[in-house]
């Protein structure tokens, strides 16, 4: 065992542990047929709980997707887990019993499709472009890449071992900047609240992110954004309990009516 | 005049335990090693083997091939130096504030003094990163209290050393006010009377009889804050930030790069853990011979 | 203290040595004791454990606030003067020496306190303890200290800041038998040297017999005696005082030779007296029988029951009921002569020039 594995193992453990609170959570409600968690008749009529790993950045409109899924599919119950890509995909490979993951990043995916967890091939279906998240009514008249260098501008951005930060890096290089934050954030969510609690003047995060913030940060696009998108991918699992209900739930994200949803939170069509 | 003098009451405080070591002390623990019941001896070496365990882990699986190159690395020596300075500097922040709040909350009679002592645990309980939050609320550029802070004196502590400083003795404080307020309580509060019969002020009497009276409290509470401050994540990389070499402590270094790089995560907890353990065990070896 | 002795209040002009009435109010328990002690005088507070003495020697150090009357100290009013600024020196029932500090440093700390440089106040607690004979234990931490010697040391940090009053709580009931007669010897002297005023609290009447001049006893929050120890054990008042000083005391109404008890017992004595009085006799003045005497003189004869013996030393004490209750002393061959056992029915007799009669 490598330390990397060691480490998959111990996130393994605390994504099990999770889901036992989840699925404990769900039972009332759950399944009405005790004993079979999943079937499907063959006429693509599906049932039984649905597992789905899934970004962070996923949450508000994988939360709504969710609901119309079970709507269009009686007994069927999805229950998700949203978390940092790299832990769920340990949690993945360390054996949590997850149907479907969405990843924010290809990279993350391959740490689960390269240890031989996923089933088929996994596929691009939305994509993310950063944005600048500045204060409301952009204060500072901030309205390029280049603009976050002035001084006495406080900018937070994510620290680049996370996707939105890797990005963020390849957008920077792109425009030939060199960009001294006051801070390297763990993740785009910390990232957007410093803006959002006005500690920080701007910040680099994802569209969505902008999107879900409402009128707390204002959004500015910029052009570099276009070197750095960064895809989703979604597969379903090897090991999926309920292999049959999830590939109906990945077909409804990458339908037309979950494309509605995803591109209302602010992603792009991949 | 043989027989050595054991007031019945109060005059040598009960705490501290194990600093003290007395001939008697060591006696009996030799003789508790013997007959200790199966009872408690099974579940005590469970305990320790549960505890030990992760870190004994964490060894096995350092990457010991690579270490030397890992450790070698400018920002791994400036997360330790940094985390070390903040977590002492918390630590003597806490001492400041915090030894004269467990005085009030362990002497003092006032109204609503459980509540005082129920809030003061607050930290304790709340999840660092949401403490973290609040000291934005409270001490940020736009904070109840820090846009004044911003205003009249130009200080904003997020994204500073300070705001280091202050994040890990926002949540290191609390185990420092708790051990001494229990060593105080244990401490005969008649002392103070004796020494203030002889001319000395409360504050006197404070000073030169309880604090050196409740020093094992002051120290052992010292040792948890410090390793608390030394550990902290959540409230720093929340109210302080994350860059390195101002506001990246070792637990950020490592935290960050469990994101891509677990085997130089795994190097730099064990740099943390083998610094902390040096200096507790120091510290303790010290404290054993002063006292 | 460099204040002391100027500010006169309101008291009457300059009277040396103390004059207090200290009442404290604290839930349910009320103390209410006067007291007046001329310099050089040491005066005891006796009385049984809840009396309220230590309360009153809390009360004169300052540690309790009075909730009426008032403290004067060589005409100085000390009322509202917090402990550090009184003129008073305490030495504890428990010694509360420092722990943390050396014999000398204990006692350098009043001195300290009081402005002395840490050297010059090396040097006066270097002499007291030279005084107390304990100048080869000065470096020693209290914890290595017999208890004779934690309490000599107690006596010379409280000396060492030339008090006014002195204040001693219980001073030797943390000692041993054997210990406790040799410190009490030292500390009679020390005391007999003392110029200002001592006040100590004791439930031992030993104690307050050897040390003081005066004793005041308190029972329940009041004073319920005071006099010298010698008139204090003739003529005992309470109950309480009697057992302590081994007197049988009865309370009655004297005609002439005879006082009448309340409950109709009539004891015969020697001296007369008319009106409320107290008739007390030692327990070695009862004789008892196990048929009722012909041929004795005793003028005064109970039937009484055994209650209860108790062996102290070659004697033996017996607690009858029945007729009048009383303790009765007799050896012990007596007692194993007259078979005495508990329930066992006895003649009690007492000679009537064995009584003392004093008007209550």
């Amino acid at each position: 065992m490598t330390p990397r594995s060691v480490q998959r193992t111990l996130r393994a453990g605390a994504g099990a542990a999770v889901l036992l609170a989840l699925s404990a959570c769900s039972s009332p409600g759950g399944s009405s047929t005790p004993g079979s968690s999943a079937s499907a008749d063959g006429s693509g009529n599906v049932s039984g709980p649905v597992t789905v790993f899934a970004a962070a950045s996923l949450k508000e409109s994988f939360t709504a997707l969710g609901k119309d899924f079970e709507k269009a599919h009686p007994g069927t119950k999805v229950t998700f887990s949203f978390g940092g890509s790299d832990t769920l995909a340990a949690g993945i490979t360390g054996g949590a019993p997850a149907d479907v993951f969405a990843a924010a990043s290809p990279r993350t995916m391959a740490v689960v499709s390269d240890a031989g967890g996923v089933s088929g091939t996994p596929s691009t279906f939305v994509r993310n472009q950063l944005e600048i998240a500045t204060l409301p009514g952009n204060p500072d008249r901030i309205t390029s890449l280049k603009d976050l260098t002035g001084a006495g501008l406080k900018v937070v951005l994510c620290d680049r071992t996370v996707p939105c930060g890797a990005a963020t890096q390849k957008a920077l290089d792109a425009a030939g900047l060199e960009l001294t934050p006051v801070s390297y954030e763990q993740d785009v969510k910390s990232a957007l609240t410093k803006v959002e609690l006005k500690e920080a003047d701007a910040s680099v995060v994802y569209r969505t992110d902008v999107e879900a913030a409402g009128d707390k940060v204002e959004g500015v696009e910029f052009p570099e954004s276009a070197d750095a998108v960064n895809d989703y991918p979604i597969a379903l699992l090897k090991d999926a309990p309920n292999p049959a209900a999830a590939e109906e739930f990945v077909a409804y994200v990458r339908s037309a009516e979950g494309r509605k949803v995803l591109t209302g939170a602010g992603f792009l069509a991949p | 005049m043989s027989t050595p003098y054991r007031p019945d009451s109060g005059a040598e405080i009960r705490t501290g335990a194990g600093t003290r070591g007395g001939p008697g002390g060591r006696r009996a623990r030799v003789g508790a090693g013997r007959g200790v019941p199966l009872p408690l001896l099974l579940p005590a070496l469970a305990g320790l083997v549960f505890l030990l365990l992760p870190l004994t882990a964490l060894l096995v699986r350092t990457p010991w091939r690579s270490l030397p190159e890992q450790l070698t690395s400018a920002e791994v020596w400036e997360a330790l130096r940094l985390s070390l300075i903040c977590a002492s500097a918390a630590t003597a922040v806490s001492l400041v504030l915090g030894v004269p709040l467990a005085w009030l909350l362990a002497r003092a009679e006032f109204r609503g003094r459980g509540l005082v002592r129920a809030l003061v645990t607050l930290p304790l309980v709340l999840p660092p990163v949401v403490g973290g939050v609040a000291l934005l609320l409270a001490l940020g550029r736009n904070g109840v209290v820090g846009q004044w802070l911003d205003s009249w004196f130009g200080i904003t502590l997020p994204f500073t050393t300070a705001g280091v400083v202050v994040a890990e003795a926002f949540v290191a404080m609390p185990f420092l006010v708790i051990s001494v307020e229990g060593t105080l309580r244990a401490a005969d509060p008649r002392f103070e009377e004796a020494a203030m019969t002889l001319g000395a002020s409360r504050f006197t009497a404070f000073r030169r009889v309880t604090l050196p009276l409740i020093m094992p409290g002051i120290a052992a509470g010292s040792v948890l804050a410090w390793a608390r401050a030394l550990g902290e994540f959540g409230a720093t990389i929340t109210f302080a930030g994350n860059f390195p070499g101002r506001t990246q402590t070792m637990p950020l270094a490592v935290y960050l790069a469990l994101q891509n790089d677990p085997a130089a995560a795994v190097a730099l907890s064990l740099v943390l853990l083998a610094v902390s353990v040096a200096v507790l065990a120091g510290l303790r070896d010290r404290w054993a011979t002063v006292r | 203290m460099t204040d002391f002795g100027k500010e006169c209040g309101s008291g009457p002009a300059h009277v040396a040595g103390l004059d207090a009435r200290l009442v404290v109010d604290r839930g349910g328990f009320r103390l209410d004791v006067a007291l007046r002690v001329a310099p050089g005088d040491v005066v005891a507070l006796l009385g049984p454990n809840g009396a309220g003495k230590t309360t009153a020697l809390r009360a004169l150090a300052g540690l309790t606030p009075l909730s009426s009357g008032h403290l004067r100290l060589d005409g100085t009013v000390l009322d509202g003067t917090p402990p550090e600024g009184r003129p008073v020196g305490v030495v504890f029932q428990d010694y509360l020496l420092f722990p943390h500090l050396t014999a000398l440093d204990n006692v350098a700390f009043g001195p300290r306190c009081h402005g002395a440089s840490k050297a010059d106040a090396r040097a006066q607690a270097a002499r007291w303890l030279d005084r107390m004979g304990l100048a080869e234990h000065s470096g020693v931490k209290p914890r290595r200290l017999s208890g004779g010697q934690a309490q000599r040391v107690a006596l010379a940090r409280a000396l060492a800041t030339r008090p006014r009053l002195l204040l001693l709580d219980e001073p030797l009931a943390a000692l041993d038998a054997r210990t406790r007669l040799d410190v009490r010897a030292q500390l009679r002297r020390h005391l007999a040297d003392f110029e200002a005023v001592a006040v100590l609290v004791t439930h031992d009447p030993l104690d307050a017999m050897v040390l003081a001049d005066r004793l005041v006893v308190i029972e329940h929050g009041l004073v319920v005696q005071e006099g010298a120890p010698s008139d204090i054990a003739r003529r005992p008042r309470t109950d309480y005082i009697a057992r302590l000083v081994g007197l049988n005391l009865y309370k009655g109404r004297a005609e002439g030779h005879v006082v009448r008890l309340e409950a109709g017992h009539v004891i015969t004595t020697t001296e007369e007296l008319t009106g409320p009085a107290f008739v007390a006799f030692p327990p070695s003045a009862v004789t008892l029988y196990r048929e009722r005497p012909t041929g004795s003189s005793a003028r005064n004869l109970w039937r009484c029951e055994v209650a209860g013996l108790e062996t102290h030393g070659d004697r033996v004490r017996a607690d009858l009921t029945g007729g009048l209750p009383l303790v009765a002393d007799l050896t012990t061959v007596a007692a194993a002569e007259l078979d005495l056992r508990p329930g066992a029915p006895v003649w009690a007799a007492v000679k009537a020039t064995q009584t003392h009669t004093y008007p209550a």
